[in-house]
């Protein structure tokens, strides 16, 4: 029998209340803080475990590579921090997309990687939202995006600033099959995510406490100097101000997805024909 | 000339704005206020108006020149109100069959408590989408600053023109500088490292004409006018040819291709 190691135990207190919780003892919790329910970043994988059906997920456009269109540079090259980012995540681009089963349902799939250089939008996350919405629109499945971005990926300069109007005219291949469209805003969504496709779906959700918005609190307040009033920005206060559908916990997103996509007209097979 | 020098010629205080140009290109222009939801956002104009003969809607940024103008236009930042103007006019321009044209000059979009409130994010997201479906030609003119998603909250066209000596850009070169660098003081390098100048997005791809001024427009106005006068008509008059069909589907292809690097089939 081989040695069984045991899982690192490595405690720290949870940024809401305090308490200590040791890093496994919160994952087995789906990032979960036991003590206040504070919700922790987790990755894609386990976003995909926690959402679809056992083994049902399977990859789009895993081939796509960032490229270096400016050839920028700040304090590293841009070709380094992505290489740094891969080895970080085992990820290409701040996103992952496919198709899977939500209790059954057929469903197109994206997840945002927050840990891939803040999960920016460069021209790898525009293309992989945009080839999931065609498709999803065209086999007449319903399409989820979980987003986590903290904005434009600026070392693609302008290009980035494309990909805000490339998911745009993407989404409208959903609005015309129609499948529905729902997003999973998760902490952080901001800027340039949050201002293009992560606003325009059908039913907008959100997990408790994420920061969702589009300029930062700290740009606004070095900007204008405004008290940044208690809870500015969270989910919470979106929904209080009619920008976000309903905040869910994490561990009732597979049900409330499940729910909300079964209430939608069943999708006609008619949208099947279309090629993306 | 460094890509500095271009930012500091698109930000000159006495480069002509939005209604310098209005006066000296359109027949007529009638303005109309308001965003039906409680606001009337300065820092974006819209009404019709008439181009060499043609009904057109006219939206964009108009930044202030005297210190009290300047408040007043909010510095050419526009918060949800303007945009829900725009949103109001664009929809207005479809139902009469009018083209829109927009002439885009803004640091970005204002980044403030109350505009968060209002769902910046959102309304912004909600100019795209209706863009994207608008079936009437779009052509937009970067005529100063084309600042982040409140530039491109008012250029997803079918055609994207820009002066000579105007910037277009994912973010200011002062803000790149203190995420990227984590020093404001990078904002030169910053600048260069952005590409942002008329002729980069023309190599990008992003910019289909680039409208000389052989003078800066600070310095001659009336040329610079003309000049954006006769390339806004001369699209215009390309797209009118088009059918709804045609102008939709080349608009998708258009933003659309901005690839990834694969170039893979879909």
């Amino acid at each position: 029998m081989g040695r069984v190691t045991a899982p690192p135990r490595v405690a720290r207190p949870c940024p809401a209340c305090g308490d200590c919780h040791g890093d496994q003892a919160i994952l087995d919790l789906d990032g979960v803080c036991p003590g206040c329910g504070h919700h922790y970043r987790i990755g894609w994988r386990h976003r995909i475990d926690l959402l679809l059906d056992a083994d049902s997920f399977e990859e789009w456009d895993r081939e796509l590579r960032p490229r270096d269109p400016l050839g920028f540079v700040d304090l590293v090259p841009y070709s380094d921090r992505l290489a740094q980012a891969h080895t970080a995540t085992g990820l290409h681009d701040a996103i992952v997309s496919g198709s899977g089963r939500i209790e059954g349902m057929a469903i197109g799939i994206a997840v945002m990687e927050f840990g891939f250089v803040g999960g920016s939008m460069g021209e790898v996350v525009g293309e992989r939202i945009a080839r999931a919405m065609e498709r999803s629109a065209a086999r007449g499945t319903p399409f989820i995006a979980i987003t986590a971005s903290g904005g434009a990926r600026m070392q693609e300069g302008l290009l980035s600033l494309m990909q805000m109007a490339k998911t745009s005219i993407a989404r409208s291949r959903l609005a015309e099959a129609p499948v529905p469209y729902i997003t999973i805003l998760t902490d952080p969504t901001m800027g340039g995510v949050m201002a293009s496709f992560a606003a325009s779906a059908d039913a907008i959700l959100a997990e408790p406490g994420a920061t969702v918005g589009f300029a930062g609190a700290r740009v606004i307040s070095q900007a204008t100097h405004e008290e940044i009033p208690d809870g500015f920005q969270t989910s919470e206060f979106m929904l209080h101000h009619g920008f976000v559908d309903r905040v869910v916990p994490r561990r009732d997103l597979r049900v409330t997805l499940s729910r909300l996509l079964r209430l939608y007209p069943t999708v006609s097979t008619e949208a099947v024909r279309r090629q993306a | 000339m460094r890509a500095w020098d271009t930012v500091q010629l698109a930000r000159h205080e006495d480069r002509p704005y939005a209604l310098d140009y209005v006066d000296r290109i359109f027949d007529d222009f009638v303005e109309l206020h308001g965003d039906r939801a409680g606001a009337d956002d300065r820092a974006v104009i819209g009404g019709p108006a008439r181009l060499m003969g043609r009904p057109v809607m006219l939206l964009a940024h108009q930044k202030g020149r005297s210190v009290e103008d300047r408040l007043h236009r909010n510095y050419g930042m526009a918060g949800p109100a303007g945009y829900r103007k725009a949103l109001r006019l664009m929809r207005q321009a479809e139902r009469f069959d009018m083209p829109v044209l927009a002439l885009i000059d803004t640091p970005g979009a204002y980044p403030g408590v109350d505009a968060e409130k209002f769902g910046q994010a959102w309304v912004i997201s909600e100019c795209l989408t209706l863009m994207s479906e608008l079936r009437v030609p779009i052509v937009s003119a970067v005529i100063g600053e084309g600042g982040s998603g409140g530039a491109l909250a008012l250029a997803l066209a079918d055609r994207l023109l820009m002066l000579e000596n105007a910037i277009y850009t994912v973010a200011s070169p002062e803000a790149c500088a203190a995420i990227t660098w984590r020093d404001p003081g990078a904002r030169e390098t910053a600048a260069a490292e952005l590409r942002l100048t008329s002729r980069d997005a023309l190599d990008l791809g992003v910019c289909d004409e680039v409208i000389a001024e052989h003078r800066p427009a600070h310095d001659d106005a009336g040329s610079a006018a003309i000049a954006l006068g006769e390339a806004l008509g001369r699209h215009l008059d390309e797209l009118s040819a088009y059918g709804v069909d045609r102008l939709l589907g080349a608009r998708y292809w258009r933003f659309r291709r901005q690839n990834a690097s694969a170039d893979l089939p879909a």
